[in-house]
C-alpha cells in the first residue's frame, strides 16, 4: 500500500484507525461515573496528543536515526508558532497559510542552527542546540518584544489587518478556520451514558499527523534513512566510504526542525496564541523524554511516548486529595488517611514524580522503550500460543 | 610514474619526527608492502594518504592529482579505499546494507537525498551488493546484523565494502593484526583471490612477515620515519640493513 511493505502498511492502518476512532477509544468510561475523570476523549487533549505526536515523530528522525541528541527542538516549535500567529494577524484566519509559514520559518531557522551545531557531535552538539534554544527563548522574552510581545505572548487582536480576511466579526476575533470550517466546531454524539465529541480541529491535526507519519515511514525505509542509521553506527566508516556525512545530518536536522514547526503551526491553528515558554528547555526536554519513553529509532514509539506523557500531564495531575479520599473511603479511617498520605505525592501536582519513576523504570528495564515492552509481550503471547495448540495464528505486531 | 607518488613527506608531532623525507612510489597493479618495526611511521604515512593527517611538507599524488587538503570522503571518491586495523563496519546494519552503502556512494557520489525511495527497490544496487557478497562467500549471512559477525567475517565484510567500490588503490592497515594463524591464512587467500580476479593496486602495512612475503611484489622498509630500502621480496629477505632494523642493532 502506498509503496510500503506489508508490515509497515499494517502499522499505518492501525495508526489510522487509532487516530480516527480516538474520540471513542479515549472515552471508555460513561459520563458521571467515578472513572470518567480518566477519559481523555475531549478535543483539547486529543489535539495535544497528535500535535506532540508530530513533534516527537520529527525529533525521532534526527535522534532515532542519526543518534544526534538535540536539546533545543522546542525552539523550532516556538518559532513556528510565532510565524503562524503573525500569519493570522496579517493575512487571514485560514489555518493553511499559518501552518505552511510555520513549517517554512522553522525549516529556515533549523538550517542556521543545524549548520552551526552540526560542526560538533555528541555532548557538544547537544549543548550547542540547548544554547541556541535558550538564546531564542531569552530573545523572545526580552529583545524581540515587538515581534513576540514578550511575557504576555503573541495574541490576536481586533485591529489586526488580516488583509485577505476580516479583522472582526460582530465585535469579536474571527475563529481559526479551514475555508470557513471553524477549528472549534464539534459534533457531539450521545450513546447511552457515553458522550463522544468529534472536533474539527482534532481531525485536521490527526490527518496532518497521519501524513507526517507516512512521510516518516518512507524516510525510515529510504536510502537516505539507511545513511542516517549508518551515521549513528559508524561515522568514520561512512567518511572513508566516500560519503559526506554533513549534508545527511543537516538534512535530517532540518526535516525534524520542519516537523517541529508543523507542530507549532498546528498549535496555533487550534489556539491562536504563542508564548516564549514554548521554547524553554523543559519543552525541549519533554520531546526527548517522549521519544525515549516510547522507543527511539522505532516508528510508532514517539507517538506512544507523546500520548503517554500528555495523558499523565493532563489526567494524573487532575486527581486531588478529596478524590483519593473518595477512592479509599471503604477503608477504616486511620488506614484511609495513611494510604492517602502515601499516594498523594504521586498524583496531582506530583505527577512529575510518577512520570520520573516510570521513565527510570523504562530506561533501566526496557531500553527500547514502550515499543520493546510491546514486543516482549507479543513474543510471550506467541510462545504461549505455540505451546498451547495453534501455531502460526500469529498475533500481529504493530510495534516497529 | 606510479599510481601513488609520495615525495619528500615530513610529519612532526611536537618533538617527534614521525616521518622524515619519505619517498614512495606504488606502481599500478602491484601489491606493495610497507613494513617496519613499531613506531616506524607506517600508520602515520597511511593516515597522510587518506586525508586523516596532513603532512608538514612534501606531496602525495594519486593518479596525477594531489590528495593533500582533501577530505577523507573526497579521497575515497578519487578511488582509494581503506581497510582498517580493527574492522570498521556498520554494526547496527545488516550485512547486505553494509555493502549497499558503498554501492550508493559509488553510484551517487558524496551526497544525494533519496528520502522518498525504498532501499530494497533499488534493484541495481541490491544486485551489485549481492554479487559482491557471493564473491566473498558471505551471501548466506546477508540478513545478519554485522555487529554479531565473527572477527574474521567482519574483516571479510570490510574488504567486500571496499572492493564493491572498485577502487584503483586498496590500502590495508595490518589486515591480519590479532588474528589466529588460520584466519590469517584465510585472509591471505582472500587477498590473493582478489588480486587475481581484477586489476587492483594494493598497499599493505603489515607486521607479519609471513603475510608480507606471501603477497607482496615490492617491499618498502621504514625505520624511524624514513624508508631504508625498497626492493623485491627476495632481495629484502637477505638485506643486512633490514635485519639490522628489525633486530634493533645500533647503526653506529
Amino acid at each position: 500500500m502506498l509503496g510500503l511493505n506489508r508490515k509497515d502498511s499494517l502499522l499505518f492502518v492501525v495508526v489510522i484507525c487509532l487516530t480516527m476512532f480516538a474520540p471513542f477509544l479515549l472515552n471508555p468510561f460513561p459520563e458521571g461515573s467515578e472513572l470518567a475523570q480518566f477519559n481523555a476523549g475531549y478535543p483539547d487533549l486529543m489535539q495535544r496528543f497528535v500535535i506532540f505526536g508530530i513533534f516527537a515523530i520529527g525529533f525521532n528522525i534526527l535522534f532515532g536515526l542519526t543518534g544526534y541528541l538535540s536539546f533545543g527542538h522546542a525552539a523550532f516549535l516556538g518559532v513556528g508558532s510565532y510565524a503562524g500567529v503573525w500569519m493570522m494577524k496579517l493575512l487571514t484566519m485560514n489555518v493553511i497559510p499559518a501552518i505552511l509559514i510555520s513549517v517554512v520559518v522553522a525549516g529556515l531557522f533549523s538550517v542556521l542552527v543545524g549548520y552551526i551545531s552540526l560542526r560538533r557531535s555528541g555532548i557538544y552538539f547537544s549543548i550547542l542546540t540547548l544554547a541556541f534554544a535558550q538564546m531564542s527563548f531569552s530573545l523572545a522574552y526580552s529583545v524581540l518584544t515587538p515581534i513576540t510581545n514578550g511575557e504576555t505572548g503573541l495574541q490576536l487582536s481586533l485591529n489586526d489587518p488580516r488583509i485577505l480576511g476580516v479583522s472582526e466579526v460582530d465585535g469579536s476575533i474571527p475563529p481559526a478556520n479551514l475555508f470557513g470550517l471553524s477549528m472549534r466546531d464539534s459534533t457531539e454524539l450521545a450513546m447511552g451514558n457515553w458522550l463522544f465529541t468529534f472536533n474539527v480541529g482534532y481531525y485536521l491535526s490527526a490527518v496532518v499527523m497521519l501524513i507526517a507519519f507516512y512521510v516518516a515511514i518512507r524516510i525510515f525505509r529510504s536510502p537516505f534513512g539507511m545513511m542516517l542509521r549508518a551515521v549513528k553506527s559508524n561515522q568514520q566508516r561512512l567518511n572513508y566510504t566516500g560519503l559526506n556525512t554533513k549534508p545527511y545530518t543537516l538534512a535530517a536536522f532540518v526535516i525534524s526542525g520542519m516537523y517541529a514547526g508543523l507542530a507549532g503551526g498546528l498549535m496555533v491553528a487550534m489556539d491562536p496564541l504563542a508564548g516564549a515558554e514554548r521554547m524553554q528547555w523543559t519543552a525541549s526536554g519533554e520531546v526527548v523524554l517522549m521519544t525515549i519513553l516510547g522507543g527511539a529509532g522505532t516508528l510508532i514509539g514517539p507517538i506512544l511516548g507523546a500520548g503517554f506523557i500528555k495523558y499523565f500531564e493532563n489526567i494524573f495531575s487532575k486527581i486531588n486529595e478529596s478524590i483519593l479520599h473518595q477512592w479509599f473511603a471503604f477503608l477504616p479511617d486511620g488506614l484511609e488517611d495513611a494510604l492517602v498520605f502515601m499516594v498523594y505525592p504521586f498524583i496531582g501536582k506530583g505527577w512529575h514524580l510518577t512520570l520520573g519513576i516510570m521513565f527510570m523504570l523504562v530506561v533501566i528495564f526496557l531500553p527500547g522503550g514502550l515499543v520493546e515492552g510491546g514486543q516482549r509481550l507479543g513474543r510471550l503471547f506467541r510462545r504461549r500460543r505455540k505451546t498451547d495448540t495453534k501455531p502460526g495464528a500469529g498475533a500481529t505486531e504493530p510495534a516497529e | 610514474m606510479g599510481l601513488l607518488e609520495v615525495k619528500n613527506v615530513n610529519k612532526r608531532f611536537g618533538g617527534l619526527q614521525a616521518l622524515g623525507d619519505v619517498n614512495l612510489s606504488v606502481a599500478e597493479n602491484t601489491v606493495h608492502a610497507i613494513i617496519g618495526p613499531n613506531g616506524a611511521g607506517k600508520s602515520t604515512l597511511l593516515n597522510c594518504l587518506v586525508g586523516k593527517l596532513i603532512p608538514d611538507t612534501g606531496s602525495v599524488m594519486f593518479d596525477g592529482q594531489s590528495v593533500l587538503g582533501r577530505k577523507p570522503h573526497e579521497i575515497n571518491q578519487m578511488g582509494i579505499s581503506r581497510v582498517f586495523q580493527t574492522p570498521e563496519i556498520f554494526g547496527d546494519l545488516t550485512v547486505l546494507e553494509n555493502v549497499m552503502i558503498p554501492c550508493f556512494a559509488r553510484r551517487d557520489g558524496a551526497f544525494k537525498l533519496h528520502a522518498f525511495e525504498t532501499v530494497m527497490n533499488e534493484a541495481e544496487i541490491v544486485d551489485m551488493a549481492e554479487a559482491m557478497l557471493t564473491d566473498v562467500r558471505m551471501i548466506e549471512k546477508r540478513d545478519v546484523h554485522a555487529g554479531s559477525l565473527s572477527r574474521g567475517d567482519k574483516r571479510r565484510l570490510e574488504m567486500a565494502m571496499c572492493l564493491v567500490q572498485q577502487p584503483k588503490l586498496l590500502l590495508l592497515d595490518e589486515p591480519t593484526a590479532g588474528m589466529a594463524r588460520a584466519d590469517t591464512n584465510n585472509t591471505i587467500d582472500l587477498l590473493k583471490e582478489i588480486k587475481a580476479s581484477r586489476p587492483i593496486t594494493m598497499a599493505i602495512i603489515e607486521h607479519d612477515m609471513h603475510v608480507v612475503f606471501s603477497l607482496a611484489e615490492r617491499i618498502t622498509v621504514l625505520a624511524q620515519g624514513t624508508p631504508l630500502v625498497e626492493d623485491t621480496p627476495e632481495n629484502i629477505k637477505g638485506h643486512p640493513k633490514v635485519q639490522e632494523a628489525y633486530l634493533g642493532q645500533s647503526h653506529e
